[in-house]
């Protein structure tokens, strides 16, 4: 029996059936106490559908799979290792020039011009306001974790807190909270960028600055809690935040320069461009920030702190500042949503939106900016797209757990991401092979 | 209620909680201690805990309450399934989310990323098989005051937390203090390279810790469950708690592990005198963030090896 | 006394129950090239870390003449302090910033004095332009200082040891210090190399005017560079001189011929 379970195709055979188990599961219809084998005893497919004529329980077709997995895998180990040159010779001349910069610039400028016209390609209701909540404000928060996760190698679980700083900020400096508006009068959201840029800012550097001094992993999780009592305050203080009623009527952009009067109402395409216009910016600014010096001295200290101060980089300042201006873009885009939506609600602000984003900032590629903002769409329009036509048995909810094995399965087959950054792929390599001195684990860690 | 009565009964419920919190914080410490990491995913050991608690009880429990023998019976049957099915968690864990990681010596934070990833996805994954409402479990006893100090009750539930916090905190403290495993955990835990060196298998002895602190963690989870009912999201806040209890015992240590939880668990509990119910956990925050800051090796200072 | 850049009086540093430096007390001359050598485990990258603000000594004064002669107490600053302070390092083990390469490693050390301007960094004014123009400038000549120049795009980690020693060196000198810390230079170097870095020290020192106090193992090399010696064992000072007065010295000898069976647990 032991050296039955010793046996390499026994236990790869064993793993197979159990990755299959774990995808039936996750794939599988809502369950409940009552009925807790939901995902392996439920009906396999729905009549009418094409699957309808192999009506059966979901565990037969998932064994399946799981043998069929079993016999690929164990192919891939005696094969795969052609398929791997074969593939990396076709992909080697698109590569080589994707990592020079002319041909970035093109892709960048060709994405601006796409996502320019898109508005005027889809005209789905749905899709439209997708675009700008979902999706445009995703990518701006993803680029702003990533100057936190990626640039300055910290991990922040508590993104949402900056964001809800940010939204509530909106609805005091424009009045629509209990709390009397900042000076006495209702601004206009624009008026309210600069504020909430700057409260989230303030935040970001009161509780960065004690908790940036000790280990990363202290950070990750105050910041954790931080985005869970900030929570908590917006559901209490009901004389300030309105309690977990949220707050409504945030008013919409406007602008009146001189004869110019506009008006962002309902429609989503006018905050689809506004945004955009943000997003740009933004982006604009991170990567010249990335190849700054202080840029470069982000990555000296993510890869040797000690040699780092030993040149006269004070890396908790840094560290603070990554942290501040993480939060302060978030801060940002909650002042988009904020004035978008009109209304907010503490409900909206949880672990799974900070988790959310960190899941586009992994998936694409920590530290590439490009990456980030691939990732982002992909991921979002992925989400979108499950929750407008669902498939059957699918509800919004199972997106998590779908998020959550992307993160593990990430860090296990492709840690530096979709497109990675060159600084952080040579890291991860040479931390692989015991060079370097990027937080090491096992072998003593700093005080 | 007088002020004295008020205050013990507070005290009672704190001291209760503490031990719940100490089981969990353990867990912590001696994933610290060998691996100089925080176990993000311990949040869902306690909660896969809680949930095996309650499937045994809701499968051997009928309609009547039981008592007296039963009673005791039910509970040690909870906590064994509540503690097998934590290791178990514990170890696929190890296995799928730490130890690839590890193979490749990857760096802090992929082993940080990968943690919350599978944190994540465990919750939510019971959140959808299980539903995502709170459900009571079935109660082996009927929950009554045994007997009360300066006129605050204590209850059956408190007491049988006590008792299972004891004996579980000597047997582990035995078992690291005197066993070869114990010997393996604190070797590694000084210094991993020279403990192999030594002959200490070091993936053994990662994977053992995960078994003990997991066992540790679910046989908790169950216990909370009996009392305030079991959730998907259930782990979150208790696991960010106990994280504070190792914090502030000093984390990678055990006994200031179980002295953190049980400061932590008074402190909070009385400080419901003084801020509304719905900031306590603030207040735990607020305790986590001061001994960071102030005495970031908490109480008893770091290092599993040197206080074991 | 005025020209000291070092001065360290009964300097004590404690680790647990464990004493590394016991009441040491050496100096420094402005412009020389001095050396402090001893057994394993005798407290040398401690004095090291105690000079250039790692560790925290718990007793005595180090005070370090900085730039415009005015006397610097070095316990209680903070390394990047230390470093602004006009005091170099390097490492026993050279630790760059390993997936950077050569050019931005010195690159690094050349700005890290500039105030920190992350508005001018994210809209690249021409202040920035002017200070990136300079900065690289200045990286460009040290690395040619250093005889580096066609590695300037190497990855520093693809570098062999005797270029990464070469390159620490002109990641410290981008910092303009007064005085540069040398851990080791020549460890892991072949002989070659070690010629090199011999020239390349006196050249710091002759041309650019800083002064080198460095620790080695490889006698011969202190012994041809030095112009003046310490000797520590066991956390105290034992020895000081030439390096002719040092080869003569009993007590020298002594502890280089005893040492070898006895090794204590050096605190690094």
């Amino acid at each position: 029996m032991r050296t039955l379970f010793h046996n390499v195709s026994v236990r790869r055979l064993i793993s197979a059936l159990a990755v299959m188990a774990v995808v039936a599961v996750m794939t599988g219809p809502a369950g409940s106490t009552e009925t807790p084998t939901a995902g392996f005893t439920g009906s396999f497919a729905e009549k009418s559908s094409f699957f309808g004529m192999f009506e059966t329980v979901r565990w037969v077709p998932f064994l399946f799979l799981g043998l069929v997995f079993f016999s690929v895998w164990s192919l891939w180990l005696s094969r795969g290792q052609q398929v791997k040159d074969g593939v990396a010779k076709v992909f080697a001349a698109p590569r080589a020039a994707a990592e020079r910069r002319p041909v970035r610039w093109g892709i960048a400028v060709l994405l601006i011009v796409v996502a320019l016209i898109l508005p005027h390609i889809i005209t789905d209701p749905f899709w439209q306001a997708a675009m700008v909540e979902q999706i445009a404000v995703y990518v701006l928060l993803a680029v702003g974790l990533n100057v936190v996760v990626g640039f300055a190698g910290l991990l922040d679980l508590g993104f949402v807190a900056f964001y809800a700083i940010g939204a509530y900020t909106t609805a005091w400096v424009t009045g629509a909270l209990p709390l009397p508006p900042l000076f006495g009068i209702h601004m206009d959201p624009f008026f309210a960028i600069p504020i909430a840029i700057v409260i989230a800012m303030l935040a970001g550097i009161i509780l960065g600055a004690p908790t940036l001094r000790l280990r990363g992993d202290y950070l990750a999780i105050v910041t954790l809690g931080f985005g869970e009592i900030i929570t908590i305050f917006a559901n209490n203080l009901y004389g300030i935040t309105g309690g977990s009623q949220g707050t409504a009527l945030i008013p919409h952009f406007s602008l009146h320069v001189g004869p110019i009067k506009y008006l962002w109402g309902l429609t989503p395409v006018p905050y689809y461009y506004l945004t955009l216009v943000f997003v740009v910016l933004f982006l604009a600014a991170f990567s010249l920030l990335e190849h700054s010096r202080v840029g470069r001295a982000w990555t000296a200290i993510r890869e040797d702190e000690v040699a780092a101060e030993s040149v006269g980089i004070n890396p908790l300042k840094y560290k603070v500042m990554a942290f501040a201006i993480g939060a302060s873009t978030a801060g940002f885009a909650g002042v988009v949503t904020a004035s978008q939506s009109n209304n907010i609600f503490p409900s909206s602000f949880t672990l799974s939106f900070s988790i959310n984003i960190l899941v586009l900032v992994i998936f694409g590629g920590m530290g590439s900016i490009f990456g980030v903002v691939l990732g982002a769409i992909i991921i979002q329009t992925g989400s979108m797209y499950l929750l407008h036509t669902p498939p059957a048995g699918y509800q919004p909810s199972d997106l998590y757990v779908y998020l959550g094995a992307l993160l593990v399965m990430m860090m296990i087959f492709r840690p530096a991401g979709l497109v990675p950054s060159r600084r952080r792929r040579r890291e991860i390599r040479l931390s692989e092979a015991g060079e370097g001195h990027a937080d090491e684990v096992l072998t003593g860690d700093q005080p | 209620m007088t002020l004295r009565r008020e205050f013990w009964y507070l005290f009672v419920g704190g001291v209760a909680n503490g031990f719940l919190y100490g089981m969990v914080a353990v867990g912590y410490t001696l994933v610290y201690g060998v691996l100089r990491l925080i176990n993000f995913a311990h949040s869902e050991i306690f909660m896969s805990g809680g949930f095996a608690g309650y499937f045994v009880m809701k499968a051997m429990i009928g309609s009547s309450v039981p008592s007296g023998f039963a009673t005791v019976y039910l509970i040690v049957i909870g906590i064994v399934a509540g503690g097998v099915v934590g290791a178990i968690v514990a170890t696929l864990l190890e296995r799928v989310a730490y130890r690839p990681l590890r193979r490749r010596n990857a760096p802090k934070l992929a082993y940080l990323i990968s943690a919350i990833g599978s944190s994540y996805f465990l919750f939510n994954l019971a959140g959808k098989e299980f539903g995502r409402y709170s459900i009571s479990v079935p109660q082996p006893y009927v929950n009554h005051t045994v007997f009360t100090i300066f006129g605050a009750p204590v209850q059956l539930y408190y007491i049988v937390i006590l008792i299972v916090g004891v004996v579980m905190f000597l047997g582990l403290d035995r078992v690291v203090a005197t066993t070869k495993l114990g010997r393996g955990i604190r070797a590694v835990a000084q210094d991993a390279e020279t403990a192999s060196l030594m002959g200490v298998n070091i993936d053994r002895t990662i994977a053992m810790t995960f078994i003990v602190g997991g066992a540790l963690g679910g046989a908790a989870g169950f216990l909370f469950g009996l009392g305030t009912g079991v959730v998907f999201t259930m782990g979150f806040t208790p696991a960010l708690k106990a994280f504070t209890a190792a914090v502030l015992g000093g984390i990678g240590n055990l006994r200031g592990a179980m002295i953190g939880g049980l400061l932590l668990g008074v402190v909070e509990s009385l400080s419901v005198v003084f801020v509304q119910a719905a900031y306590i956990d603030v207040v735990a925050f607020g305790i986590l963030v001061a001994v960071l800051l102030i005495r970031p090796t908490g109480l008893l200072g770091e290092r599993l090896g040197r206080a074991a | 006394m005025s020209d000291r850049i070092f001065d360290v009086q009964n300097v004590t540093l404690r680790f647990g129950g464990v004493v590394s430096l016991n009441d040491v007390s050496l100096h420094q001359n402005r412009g020389e090239i001095l050396a402090v050598i001893g057994p394993n485990g005798a407290g040398k990258t401690s004095l090291f870390n105690s000079l250039t603000g790692v560790y925290q000594p718990q007793e005595g004064t180090i005070t370090f003449l900085g730039r415009d002669a005015k006397p610097i107490s070095i316990i209680g600053k903070k390394a990047h302090q230390v470093s602004s302070a006009g005091v170099a390092r390097t490492f026993q083990a050279s630790r760059m910033f390993s997936a950077l390469t050569a050019f931005e490693n010195v690159k690094i050390g050349a700005e890290s004095h500039r105030g920190i301007g992350v508005l001018g960094a994210m809209l690249k004014g021409p202040g920035t332009r002017k200070d990136e123009k300079s900065s690289d400038a200045k990286t460009f000549k040290l690395l040619e200082f250093v005889g580096m120049t066609e590695k300037a795009n190497v990855v520093s980690a693809s570098l062999s040891y005797g270029d990464r020693r070469r390159l620490e060196i002109a990641r410290g000198l981008a910092t303009d210090p007064q005085v540069l810390l040398l851990d080791e230079p020549a460890a892991g170097t072949n002989p070659s190399e070690k010629i090199q870095l011999t020239e390349l020290i006196r050249k710091v020192r002759d041309e650019m005017g800083v002064s080198i106090l460095l620790i080695e193992h490889d006698m011969k090399l202190v012994m041809s560079l030095a112009e003046r010696l310490y000797v520590l064992n066991f956390g105290g000072v034992i020895a000081e001189g030439t390096p002719e007065e040092i080869r003569a010295n009993p007590a020298v000898i002594e502890a280089y011929l005893g040492s070898s069976s006895v090794t204590t647990e050096e605190q690094a």
